[in-house]
């Protein structure tokens, strides 16, 4: 035990130089996370065009927030700092802050606030939002809610609502569909206004009149409002702060929005002009409006769309160059030549292409900008046995499809909640309800535990199988038992190297445990709610981790704090992954929203959406360059994350998708349902498409409707949802799930 | 929940808590409320409950699973700090229990005797170890190797050893040699590692069908049952329900086996309510959803005219095996209209009727077993209570507790099973099919028995008379009673003593007391008014037994001196031979005057192997065959 933990804390040690840049990154991330959804409030509707005044208007009353929370804080040394760098006068703060200097952001008398209070008030909201999930501070609804004081003729509600639909069904055909966007948030609003406003029968009225008008994904979120009455409910709704912290997004081109607000000047219908203006963020495009297809395939989301700059950011998403690792290839090819009687040429000269493709890929980052763990010689050795298994491969295509494994977890009567094998496929873990973490090894080699400090005093440490003296043979079993999280395990991770095994909780905590002595190391405690999700990056050392608090953390092993925080989800971060290059995390939400981040400074560079309900799996193709998702909704969506774009759906799957994969050539998706399936998609198909220019400038995506010729098999299980799926170095898929008699 | 919003947009229907409902439970927490406040509360309650519900989904998504458990509904309210609910984490559905007067449903939440818990004999079984296995699913993505459709089988492969064990065994209990099959047996009942092979034989067993033709078959398939069942490793699911319903095939099905009067498909019969008693009783946890259910079908069966006498023995038995409230809810009332058919069957003596004639008198038989353990133990169970302060139940749980510790496979069912049958199930189930599940009232001891003697007469009186002692409980008075009951409650657990029990008998004694002797005559005759069908000489007999003492059960406990109760014995004969066992009940009614051939003692000792071990009493069975029956 004694000797893992010292080669731990080595690691620890080698890692602390490297990290350092990381860790000073840190500190700005706060500011940058504060800063990415403040840009809204101030810039009202200002049709996407980018307003240098408004912007520094805007940064001004960010940093007038920043201001007023260090205050509130008594920080005031930084209080003093901040304000001389920004060159703010002395008195800026008590000016506007007022009453709410002494007693902090918000309060009940927020309601009374003059226009200029409301107008910080909704600073101050916005700003605080974020850290609100991270400080646990819950924001002061009566200031979210504030802007739904300034109220209509409740009963004219309805007047106005179907006066706007009658004028959207006579458009033009062609501006009928992208008009339609507005009902949902329009109607959302309206109706919130209505309930805040203690309308509680016209606020039932107006719901029952045209919830049913509503696009039928958006029927949970219905479900959510329409349990909603009254005033008082919506202190502490979580869904209802969504709808007022984040401003809803659309897209529509310029000539309907023109004909729109044409209609709503003419009619002198303030009351809908006001919500669009306070609550509603209209991305204009120029050019043909969008067809009622290529509207549904990308809206769906709790906010919306992404807007176009969102995804404009460069990604790097070629792979790392591979560490130069002197095979002792001639030895033991010869060894395997012996034995399968392959022609011996054809090898090296594999790995040489091999080799020499990955020299250069203009899409991947510097081999540094993110510092990665050196590798160590068991490492070395493992990348060997992976280069040699990969000789071995199955070329796997619609003609050669993979076969299947399938691994039941029996008499799993307490609930099996995740699961994870190994990369070389020898461990498999599950994670269970009744919070216990079990580990099986799936090949002869028993489990062992290291010897106790005092039994590895007595070995002789010169000898040369010290590794295997280390070990106890009396402890060797199939499986071993992890004990200490206090709720349901919901996610799991092995490290790369097999030495370590992440798992994450309903107890708010992610515990490290090692392979080695199956005890648990750390327990990193940051997300005060449950974790859904959590994965190690594939040059391990860091891992990423999201939950119910809607922050996914990026943390490093050694580590007790997160590194990043990655904030800007509306809801619950259900599953996280890394990208192959280890500089990128993508995270899956039941905001129905993908997104991606950099690890490097912690920017949201990616905001996919189109599904249609919580997410709950991801896959990277293994070149970096696609993302694959699954939802409950049952699809699959599949993204290219250098343009951005959405670039196929793939409909079959009849219940929520807990896992998908790659074939480790990328050719085949594999995808495991809870509705008992595993299905194959041709993935080599659904990604060959040319993206021209146009597209991927504005970002319409004309999906063809194709799953029936992607798809290749569809292979049932006996009353086992498919909750895990892998596949092997040489090609053969591997499921894993829980029977349910 | 779930349900409202999609299915109706116009109007919004959730559940919802009544105004009602919360001054209710205000008022059991001592609090008085107003109505509009009432109101209010019961909107903000309702909204908390939907909160809770939609932020409880998100936990059961986690989980992988479709179902939303009490578990995931705790965790949202902790998550809300809120104090989470207690008590409801078991996986089993909770059933309802309905309330007769007024539309008020609950969950029963019944005390638990910890003591009894703990000192409890039959400790639950723990599962199997959660293990993985692997299986080649699909081989290059073509075809599946395990063959389908061929075994209701679990997702996982058999290894080499488990699939020779499962041949060799099906082989041992199936094949000829009683020795191996024993060894197979035992086997079966003592090991811990064939969970994996649990379906399969589930699946040999569901086999019963096929070879209702092979009495032997079907036996090796019942003990087989036994053995699983028996099998303290073996964790049974929901395949206990297969199990189950072969099990009542034997019990119910007019198998092709009893075609051929020589075979003795009544033992089999016997020995499978045994079997499901003993299911209820060691697995009540798997089967409470099915008690209500088989109930139902065994009334199905005992009410349906057209099927043959051995179908209606098995329906006997079987509420036999599941207790004497199963009897005394669905037996007991059929017995008048039932006792019509029956008693037609008894008075046809044409030759051609001679076989079905026995028949009926197996199955009357059958009933006077059941009707003597109902009385019984409704009897003890009515006793009970009065020390215990709390309600009848009390009583009978200890009652059947007792019992279970001698002999499981004797006992009803668990206390909680006969109160699960009432649930929400049940109550739509009655409203459905009419059974007077609701309109159900305990009929009183003493006209109970008085009916029951108005049907089986001194057949039944004398089940009580037995043993030694008779004279000590002679002179009844109520505080001697309920002396004399505490001290059997012990003794009653053993089935065999109890039929001789003098205590009992003592019970039995004590409740037509207590009532008065003047309800005699007109339950008497009410009771003989239901019987058209019977004889008017019978009648006339029973009758002037019933009259000629004022309280007939003081009359039993003087020596069998009068004619008819001696001759009533014989009705113990049903379990004596094959074809003429049952008749001599009905010596009494039309062969007073006959004499005994046997003393009657005799014959009493051999009650209690009544309905489970058949031993053919051949000689018995020549000898007097040609006395009674006009051949």
């Amino acid at each position: 035990m004694a000797a893992v933990q010292g080669g731990l804390v080595d690691a620890v040690e080698e890692k602390t130089i490297k990290s350092e840049p990381v860790a000073d990154a840190t500190a700005n991330n706060s500011a940058n996370d504060a800063r990415a959804p403040s840009s809204s409030p101030g810039s009202g509707v200002s049709p996407g065009v980018n307003k240098p005044a408004a912007g520094a208007a805007e940064d001004q009353q960010t940093l007038l927030a920043v201001l007023q929370f260090l205050r509130k804080n008594n920080l005031s040394e930084s209080v003093e700092i901040l304000r001389r760098e920004a060159g703010l006068p002395e008195d800026s703060l008590d000016q506007k802050g007022g009453d709410s200097t002494g007693t902090g952001l918000g309060g009940p008398e927020a309601d009374g606030r003059t226009d200029a209070g409301s107008l910080l008030s909704r600073v101050t909201v916005s700003s605080s939002a974020p850290s609100k999930a991270v400080a646990e501070d819950q924001p002061d609804v009566n200031v979210v809610l504030s802007a739904y004081s300034q109220q209509g003729d409740p009963a004219l509600y309805e007047v106005y609502y179907s006066g706007l639909k009658k004028f959207i069904e006579t458009v033009l055909d062609c501006h009928r569909a992208e008009l339609s966007q507005v009902f949902y948030p329009l109607f959302v609003h309206m109706y919130l206004e209505l309930v805040y406003n203690n309308h509680e029968n016209k606020a039932k009225a107006f719901f029952e009149k045209f919830s049913g008008d509503q696009e039928c994904y958006y029927q949970d979120d219905l479900r959510v409002l329409c349990s909603l009455t009254k005033k008082e409910h919506m202190r502490g709704n979580e869904t209802l702060l969504d709808f007022r912290t984040s401003k809803f997004v659309l897209r529509i081109s310029r000539d309907s929005y023109q004909l729109l607000k044409r209609h709503l000047q003419e009619r002198q219908n303030n009351q809908i002009w006001n919500i669009i203006q306070e609550h509603l963020y209209i991305d204009i495009f120029d050019g043909m409006p969008r067809s009622k297809g290529q509207i549904d395939a990308m809206s769906g989301s709790l906010a919306g769309e992404a807007k176009r700059e969102a995804n404009k950011a460069k990604v790097y998403y070629g792979l790392l160059k591979e560490p130069e690792i002197e095979l002792p290839l001639d030895d033991e090819d010869e060894e395997a030549e012996n034995e399968e009687g392959k022609p011996k040429k054809k090898k090296p000269k594999k790995d040489n292409m091999g080799s020499k493709s990955k020299k250069q890929d203009p899409n991947a980052p510097s081999q540094t900008r993110i510092p990665l763990p050196e590798l160590k010689d068991s490492d070395k050795l493992d990348k060997i046995m992976n280069m040699k298994e990969a000789t071995k491969r199955i070329r796997l295509g619609p003609d050669n499809l993979p076969s299947i494994c399938f691994y039941s977890f029996l008499n799993a009567y307490q609930g099996l909640t995740a699961v994870d094998l190994t990369d070389d496929s020898s461990l498999i873990a599950g994670g269970f309800a009744d919070s216990t973490v079990r580990v099986w090894s799936v090949t002869p080699k028993k489990l062992r535990k290291v010897k106790s400090a005092a039994d590895l005093n007595m070995i002789d440490k010169e000898s040369d199988d010290v590794l295997e003296r280390i070990m106890d043979e009396k402890t060797a079993s199939e499986s071993k038992i992890l004990y200490g999280h206090s709720g349901p395990v919901y996610g799991i991770s092995f490290s790369p190297d097999r030495n370590y095994l992440l798992s994450s909780s309903e107890d708010g905590t992610i515990r490290l445990w090692s392979l080695q002595t199956f005890t648990c190391l750390v327990g990193y405690k940051g997300h005060n709610y449950p974790v859904w999700d959590t994965q190690f990056s594939p040059h391990g050392y860091y891992f990423v981790s999201g939950g119910h608090d809607r922050v996914a953390r990026l943390w490093a092993t050694d580590h007790y704090q997160p590194l990043r925080m990655f904030s800007g989800h509306l809801a619950d971060i259900t599953c996280t992954r890394f990208h192959p290059n280890s500089n990128y995390v993508v995270t899956g939400s039941s905001d129905r929203t993908i997104r991606l981040w950099d690890v490097l400074n912690g920017n949201c560079v990616r905001i996919f959406t189109g599904h249609k309900g919580p997410i709950h799996a991801l896959a990277f193709s293994p070149n970096g360059k696609f993302l694959a998702s699954g939802a409950t909704d049952g699809r699959v969506l599949l993204w290219d994350i250098g343009h951005g774009l959405m670039v196929g759906e793939l409909k079959g799957h009849t219940d929520t998708i807990y896992s998908l994969r790659f074939s480790r050539d990328s050719e085949i998706l594999a995808s495991g349902s809870m509705d008992n399936t595993v299905r194959l998609w041709d993935a080599t198909k659904a990604f060959d498409l040319e993206t021209d220019d146009f597209t991927a400038a504005t970002g319409h995506i004309h999906l063809q409707d194709n799953s029936q010729e992607l798809l290749l098999g569809s292979y049932m299980t006996k009353s086992t949802p498919v909750i895990h799926l892998h596949f092997t170095r040489r090609n053969l898929l591997l499921a894993a799930g829980g029977y349910n008699p | 929940m779930h349900t409202s919003l999609m299915a109706d947009r116009e109007e919004r229907r959730f559940a919802e808590v009544s105004r009602e409902s919360i001054k209710l439970m205000a008022e059991s927490a001592g609090v008085e409320l107003g109505d509009d406040v009432a109101g209010l509360l019961a909107e903000d309650v309702c909204y908390r409950l939907r909160e809770a519900t939609q932020s409880s989904s998100q936990f059961m998504r986690h989980a992988k699973r479709r179902k939303l458990t009490v578990e995931d509904f705790n965790r949202a309210l902790r998550w809300s700090n809120v104090e989470a609910i207690c008590g409801y984490g078991a996986q089993d559905a909770l059933p309802f229990r309905s309330v007769k007067d007024g539309e008020l449903y609950f969950v029963e939440d019944r005390e638990i005797n910890l003591v009894e818990l703990a000192l409890a004999t039959n400790i639950p079984k723990g599962c199997a170890e959660t293990m993985v296995r692997v299986n080649v699913s699909y081989l290059d993505g073509k075809g599946n190797l395990e063959p389908q459709g061929t075994v209701p089988s679990a997702v996982q492969s058999l290894s080499d050893d488990l699939l020779k064990y499962y041949q060799q065994i099906t082989r041992a209990i199936l094949g000829e040699d009683p020795h191996l099959m024993k060894v197979a047996l035992l086997d079966l009942q003592s090991n811990s590692k064939i969970a994996a092979l649990l379906p399969y034989f589930v699946y040999v067993i569901s086999g019963v069908k096929s070879v209702s033709h092979d009495l032997e078959q079907l036996n090796r398939l019942l003990h087989m049952v036994k053995s699983l069942v028996q099998n303290p490793y073996l964790y049974l699911g929901s395949y206990v329900r297969s199990l189950v319903s072969s099990v009542m095939y034997c019990i119910l099905e007019p198998l092709a086996a009893s075609i051929n009067p020589l075979n003795d498909h009544w033992t089999l019969r016997d020995y499978a309510a045994l079997l499901l008693s003993h299911i209820f009783w060691t697995h009540g946890d798997l089967v409470s959803g099915l008690y209500h259910q088989i109930l139902l079908s065994l009334q199905k069966v005992l009410s349906d005219p057209v099927r043959p006498l051995c179908s209606h023995y098995g329906a006997v038995v079987g509420l036999h095996a599941l207790g004497w409230k199963a009897v005394e809810r669905v037996l007991f009332p059929h017995l008048p209209a039932y006792w019509a058919n029956l008693q037609a069957v008894l008075d046809d003596y044409s030759v051609s009727n001679a076989q079905v004639k026995a028949d009926g008198h197996k199955v009357y038989g059958a009933i006077l077993v059941a009707v003597e353990r109902l009385l019984k133990m409704k009897a003890l169970s009515l006793s009970q209570p009065v020390e215990g302060g709390s309600s009848a139940q009390v009583g009978s749980t200890m009652g059947s507790t007792g019992y279970r510790v001698s002999s499981p496979g004797l006992s009803p069912p668990p206390e909680p099973l006969t109160e699960a049958a009432l649930g929400i199930a049940s109550h739509l189930q009655a409203g459905g099919s009419g059974c007077p599940w609701e309109e159900w009232t305990p009929v009183p001891l003493p006209a109970m028995y008085s009916e029951l003697y108005s049907f089986f007469g001194d057949s039944l009186a004398v089940r009580f008379s037995t043993g030694p002692g008779k004279g000590n409980y002679a002179p009844c008075n109520p505080s001697q009673v309920s002396n004399s009951r505490k001290e059997p409650s012990g003794a009653t657990s053993n089935p065999d003593t109890t039929r001789k029990m003098p205590q009992l008998t003592a019970n039995l004694n004590i409740s037509p007391r207590q009532d008065g002797s003047p309800r005699m005559d007109p339950s008497v005759a009410r009771a003989s008014s239901v019987q058209r069908s019977r004889s008017s000489s019978s009648r006339s007999g029973q009758r002037s037994t019933g009259l000629s003492r004022d309280v007939f059960p003081k009359a039993r406990f003087t020596p069998p001196q009068t004619g008819p109760p001696v001759f009533s014995f014989l009705i113990g004969g049903r379990q004596m031979g094959r074809r003429c066992q049952g008749r001599r009940p009905f010596q009494t009614t039309f062969a007073p005057s006959a004499s005994l051939p046997i003393p009657p003692r005799a014959y009493t000792h051999k009650l209690p192997v009544i309905g489970r071990v058949g031993k053919p009493v051949r000689r018995w069975t020549c000898s007097h065959y040609s006395l009674h029956l006009p051949l």
